[in-house]
């Protein structure tokens, strides 16, 4: 059976500014610049890595909220970016969206009710008295108390919020869910609430999770497969346990060499991979590797291939992995950063 | 003596749906060169305790309604604004979490910082901006001189927290409150900004309150913690004592629920029920009785004081942990 999402050559390019008289866009910002994955129903693939290297400009095209400039976005076998706006429908209840900020994705002058009732009514899936049956489940569901559907969402705490959040992305019973750092506006004990309850609803709805973060410890939590995004592009891409101990790529390494512990022995001993200076800007990305101006293992690689060649993202020789290095046969250190 | 005393620090807001409690009966001791942390999470009072140290709560709404504040001998609450203003910035400073708001977007760098040793060190101009470059490159800003004319907008947010930690720093002040240094930023530039902070201490030998929610920053940089919930000290212990054997249950619930990178990851993350309490309508109690798992009847008439535990400088809150001498 084909992948519930398949993704090929996903790019999406931003004009910026305008230059003379032609109208013409002075620059380009590559947000996303040729992103490829696929996901089987009921997995969790994680997106991870730091602002600005597109992982949310991906979700947005990938849901047709930025066209893609370029790529396929195949959803069961059909290339969501050709679509029309009307063919688009019958998807949009199919694949849905959690967000960041639980209190500005909720219209505050709607009832709990009515807005867990709103997408049945817009895609006509039920009749009105059996929407607010509907919604009384999605408030169980989600853990919220179904006596609260009259409240408003100014009532509920950041932790309820995006429980609603997420029972109405349930609403319409879909196949994939798109989460876009989902908690990490939360309070820790929150948190860890938001992530149980994700990971039983997928097991109960046998859901697929797109799961966008920057924290590299919940996705571990969460996600079956993780892709790490770098300046418009996956540079690796492994399932869960192989990525986190036994990192390919250099940036996945300081990422995670980074990510503090809490464990103050293990805090004092490490040896944190520092990365030199920032990430480039995407409106002009470096020649070759993204990664090569800051990338601590360049000097392994022969002659000036990083900086002339963008690597591939190509099978590793053992396992599932996919990473994007010129440095094919695995930086030496490849252990296990936190043994 | 201790740099830094705070005893009894009460803070509480007046706002249209009454009197909000931040932070009641707050104290503790600082050392010259020591480095606290002070963790909790939204709403627990750990931020607006370290602004009323400052002379920063905005009154109104902010009451500062009860305590004492003395550092290096003087009497902080005691003193006039102009008095505090001379002390801020200088003996005392600070770093806040987003270097976007806090830094004027309409002046370079330079004149930033410049003004800094212009008011508190009467230095003139072209010292203060040989200083102020010396500064930049002390916390590693390439090209320092040529940086000293570029706007905030200009940079990016590491650099521009990089210039608020060279800003706090240029008097060399005794004491730094820095307010989620990290938190708006990603891991990677976390890591430079932690071990630059963690240079800069060794060298200038300052003392820090580090406000922050993330527990693996505080596990690497903190000497001691004290964890606050509800505008209340709950647990206070030497560093590696609360992550190895935290007390307080509000504690070992907060080290079990951060989902970190040894944990079993098939494994449900434990969590604490229910969510903070509202600081307008406290429990009377102890504030956590109602998501605690050890709840005994009294905790929901009574407080727990802050209380030795062991043998070692520790304290916690609350009226079922074991007090006896440990190993």
């Amino acid at each position: 059976m084909s992948p519930l999402l398949s993704v090929r050559d996903l790019a999406k390019h931003f004009p910026v500014g305008k230059a003379g008289l032609s109208g013409k866009p002075a620059a380009w910002l590559r947000a996303v610049d040729g992103v490829s994955f696929d996901l089987e129903r009921g997995e969790s693939l994680g997106l991870v890595g730091e602002s600005g290297c597109g992982k949310s400009t991906t979700a947005r095209a990938i849901i047709g909220l930025h066209p893609p400039t370029a790529g396929t976005v195949e959803f069961d076998g059909v290339d969501l970016a050709k679509l029309s706006r009307r063919a688009w429908l019958p998807y949009r209840r199919r694949i849905q969206m959690i967000f960041q900020d639980p209190y500005a994705s909720l219209d505050p002058r709607q009832t709990v009710g009515s807005i867990l009732a709103e997408p049945l009514k817009i895609h006509d899936l039920a009749k009105p008295r059996d929407r607010r049956l509907r919604a009384l489940a999605l408030l169980d569901a989600v853990g919220l108390n179904p006596r609260h559907i009259n409240r408003y969402p100014h009532e509920f705490s950041g932790g309820q919020r995006q429980r609603i959040g997420i029972a109405r992305a349930l609403a319409l019973e879909p196949e994939l869910i798109i989460c876009d750092e989902p908690v990490s506006a939360l309070d820790v004990s929150i948190q860890a609430q938001i992530i149980n309850l994700l990971r039983d609803l997928q097991e109960r709805f046998d859901l697929a999770y797109l799961f966008i973060a920057h924290d590299l410890a919940v996705v571990r939590h969460l996600c079956h497969r993780v892709a790490v995004m770098y300046l418009g592009r996956v540079v690796e891409i492994a399932p869960r346990d192989e990525l986190y101990t036994h990192p390919q790529h250099p940036y996945t390494r300081a990422l995670l060499s980074a990510v503090p512990v809490t464990d103050p022995d293990v805090e004092r001993a490490r040896r944190r991979i520092v990365l030199q200076g920032d990430v480039p800007s995407p409106m002009s990305p470096p020649a070759g590797c993204p990664f090569h101006p800051r990338c601590q293992d360049r000097e392994q690689v022969a002659g000036d291939r990083c900086r002339t060649e963008v690597p591939r993202l190509e099978r590793a020789a053992a396992g599932a992995r996919e990473y994007a290095c010129h440095l094919s046969g695995g930086p030496e250190s490849g252990s296990s950063l936190h043994d | 003596m201790s740099l830094l005393e705070i005893r009894d620090l009460g803070v509480r807001f007046e706002t249209h749906h009454g009197s909000v409690r931040a932070v009641t009966e707050l104290s503790y001791e600082l050392d010259e060169g020591e480095t606290l942390g002070l963790v909790g999470e939204s709403g627990s009072g750990k931020s607006v305790s370290s602004l009323a140290v400052l002379g920063l709560i905005p009154q109104p709404p902010g009451v500062v309604d009860a305590g004492r504040v003395r550092f290096d001998g003087r009497d902080l609450l005691a003193l006039s604004p102009k008095a505090l203003r001379a002390i801020r910035g200088n003996e005392i400073s600070m770093i806040f979490q987003d270097p976007m708001t806090s830094l004027n977007p309409l002046l370079t760098v330079g004149r930033q910082l410049t003004e800094v040793l212009e008011v508190h060190r009467g230095v003139g101009r072209r010292e203060a901006r040989r200083r102020c470059a010396e500064g930049l490159g002390d916390v590693g800003i390439p090209n320092p001189e040529a940086r000293l004319d570029a706007f905030p907008h200009e940079l990016s947010g590491g650099m521009r927290q990089r210039v608020m930690i060279a800003m706090a720093l240029l008097c060399k002040p005794k004491l730094l409150f820095a307010d989620e240094p990290t938190t708006a930023l990603d891991v990677t530039i976390q890591a430079q900004i932690l071990e630059l902070m963690g240079d800069l201490r060794e060298r200038h030998g300052m003392a820090i309150v580090l406000i922050t929610h993330d527990l693996g920053v505080v596990a690497g940089m903190c000497d001691r913690v004290h964890v606050m919930y509800a505008g209340r000290l709950v647990e206070v212990a030497e560093t590696r004592a609360l992550f190895h054997d935290p007390q307080h249950p509000y504690t070992r619930g907060l080290l079990r629920s951060v989902p970190n990178l040894k944990s079993d990851p098939d494994e449900r993350l434990a969590s604490i029920d229910g969510s903070p309490p509202d600081l307008a309508a406290l429990p009377g109690g102890c504030a956590f009785a109602p998501r605690c798992e050890l709840r005994v009847e009294r905790c929901q008439d009574s407080r727990p004081l802050l209380e030795p535990v062991g043998a070692d400088d520790r304290r916690a809150a609350c009226f079922e942990i074991d007090r006896g001498t440990r190993a």
